[in-house]
């Protein structure tokens, strides 16, 4: 653990990915405290204000002050990525530990079922799914969840292969402890280092989706802010706006780039053979 | 009149039931479609318009499956010298500008990348179009000026979907070429007098490139996948922009089709990169035990 550290202590892009995560993360939560106007409050005299020192990020086409929407929207954005990667991560969990420590036909019927999820483009399995439910948070993010645990279940699957052989599991074993009880206990807590990775990298790409999907129109919809879908509504106006479509799009780039810095700064801290098996794909969300 | 209208509206609704097979149990109508999409019988679109869905998609899945194509041999043919460069030259100012690249790559929203792309070199700039395969009066343009019109159609919408691909192919490239070059065999290459050019571009490479085949295959979803952005941005007719106005219009029988075809696409893409690994890796090739 102290390897570790000093390990990510000398990574300084990794540090500062990090910094600006947390600083985000902290913009988001207080977000009522910070934001200088109400996020949905029209001003019908204010309409595509161009930035200024009353409104820093201009405001829409309805005089909503951007800069409040996009903090609201940073709680959206940032709470879609947390549920949907922990979804992911509990499913991916859960099958590939099944997979890998019992083999054999529980196996094999996981995987395939991997290999038959990979076969659907992301993004057109995602729209074909949301085409078919009722549009809500709550479903944006059990669906990218949904689709998004077959690399967690891969690399759990393969960290049992590795630990189910060791001796302190073959030991438990012989004394008689439960599946579950070796599985829970002895083999997960070893073999949860790339999980975490996975779950780090795993943040944008599910931001990224929420906004790509958002603003297709087919995401959060309003009166949430989110930041896909004030580029949505920014499209319209970007000849007479450019604010609405500039800023969303900054936050989310700067936002990925953050997470994606931490995550691999943590992946090389922790091991740099995990840079094989968690290849960077896994930062992209379709 | 409101009695009527009920059994007017029970009349035709039993109608509808039997005519979409709604009557049956689940499993039977499961089996039904799935015998009517082997012969690719998808039904008909519940637009207005109800044409066979698989005569919609034969419209547009050569524009999507050519684009998805041109994509794939651009980000190859870029990303392919770009890692290997960056592989020989490690750490050189080569290196790390196309490092920070990889890292802003990535973290572009492509479909910002897109509005930013058409805004500036579209609208403000006017040097290409930001809509659309071709001009309204493309008919009556000379030969290469419909040539022309096409190509610059197509211009943003590749750039903006092998912007992603390419920084991660690029680094994968990389990855793979500072494996292979740290080798026994590359060091006995170049002790053996054969110049850097041959030793890297024919003994590294061939073994650098293994690697990146599979990325090729599973990264192949990813790209069509995101052709449903590209295509609805600069609105193209292609399968990804009839995945979301079937969406839209909630065209279920659309939606169905569009993911079988996708996710066929994807197989077989899958299977010509295992083909492929076997020309390039003499080691793996498909086994042949029934011949003698």
């Amino acid at each position: 653990m102290k390897a570790f550290w000093r390990a990510l202590s000398k990574n300084r892009l990794a540090l500062i990915g990090g910094a600006v995560v947390l600083v985000l993360a902290l913009m988001a939560v207080a977000a009522p405290i910070l934001a200088p106007h109400d996020p949905h409050k029209p001003d019908v005299k204010r309409i595509l204000d161009p930035p200024s020192a009353r409104h820093w990020l201009g405001t829409d086409q309805i005089g909503r002050d951007v800069l409040s929407r996009m903090l609201y929207g940073a709680r959206v954005s940032l709470a879609v990525g947390f549920v949907s990667v922990g979804i992911a991560t509990a499913i991916g969990i859960a099958l590939g530990a099944a997979a890998g420590y019992h083999g054999g036909a529980v196996d094999a019927g996981v995987m395939r079922l991997v290999d038959l999820m990979l076969v659907f483009p992301r993004f057109f399995l995602l729209l074909a799914v949301l085409a078919f439910l009722k549009p809500s948070i709550w479903t944006i993010m059990a669906v990218i969840g949904l689709t998004g645990w077959m690399g967690v279940a891969r690399l759990v699957r393969a960290e049992f292969l590795a630990l189910k052989e060791r001796e302190f599991v073959v030991w438990s074993q012989s004394i008689g402890a439960s599946a579950l009880r070796i599985i829970w206990r002895h083999i997960l807590p070893n073999a949860m280092a790339p999980v975490l990775v996975a779950m780090t990298l795993g943040i944008p790409a599910a931001i990224l989706t929420e906004s790509g999907l958002s603003f297709l129109g087919l995401g959060v919809r309003p009166p949430y802010a989110t930041w896909g879908n004030i580029l949505n509504e920014g499209k319209e106006v970007i000849e007479l706006a450019w604010w609405l479509s500039v800023y969303p799009g900054l936050a989310i780039l700067v936002t990925v780039l953050s997470y994606n810095l931490l995550g691999e700064g943590i992946r090389d801290a922790l091991d740099p053979r995990l840079r094989q098996s968690i290849g960077r794909f896994g930062a992209r969300g379709r | 009149m409101t009695g009527d209208w009920n059994v007017m509206e029970k009349a035709a609704l039993e109608e509808l039931i039997k005519l979409y097979g709604l009557d049956k149990p689940l499993y039977e109508q499961y089996w039904n479609w799935l015998k009517r999409i082997v012969f690719l019988d998808f039904g008909r679109s519940f637009a207005p318009h109800g044409r066979p869905v698989i005569q919609m998609i034969r419209e547009r899945l050569p524009i999507t499956l050519a684009l998805n194509i041109i994509e794939m041999l651009i980000i190859v043919a870029m990303a392919v010298p770009v890692g290997v460069m960056s592989a020989t030259r490690q750490y050189s100012a080569f290196d790390k500008s196309t490092t920070v690249f990889v890292f802003v790559g990535f973290a572009t929203p492509d479909f910002w990348l897109a509005v930013m792309l058409q805004i500036l070199l579209g609208v403000h700039l006017g040097w290409l179009p930001i809509s659309g395969l071709r001009l309204p009066v493309w008919e009556y343009l000379p030969f290469w000026q419909q040539q022309w019109d096409f190509a610059s159609h197509l211009i943003l919408p590749i750039a903006v979907a092998t912007f992603g691909g390419l920084a991660g192919f690029s680094r994968y490239m990389r990855q793979s070429m500072l494996e292979v070059i740290r080798q026994d065999y590359v060091q006995s290459a170049r002790a053996k007098g054969l110049p850097e050019s041959v030793v890297i571009g024919k003994h590294a490479l061939r073994n650098a490139m293994l690697p990146i085949i599979t990325v090729l295959g599973l990264s192949l979803p990813g790209l069509i996948g995101g052709s449903v952005i590209v295509e609805t941005i600069f609105a193209i007719p292609g399968m990804g922009q009839l995945m979301v106005q079937a969406v839209w219009e909630r065209d279920y029988p659309v939606i169905m089709a569009n993911l079988v075809i996708v996710a066929s696409l994807t197989l077989v893409a899958n299977l010509i990169a295992d083909l492929s690994y076997s020309l390039i890796d003499p080691r793996i090739r498909v086994s042949r035990r029934g011949r003698r």
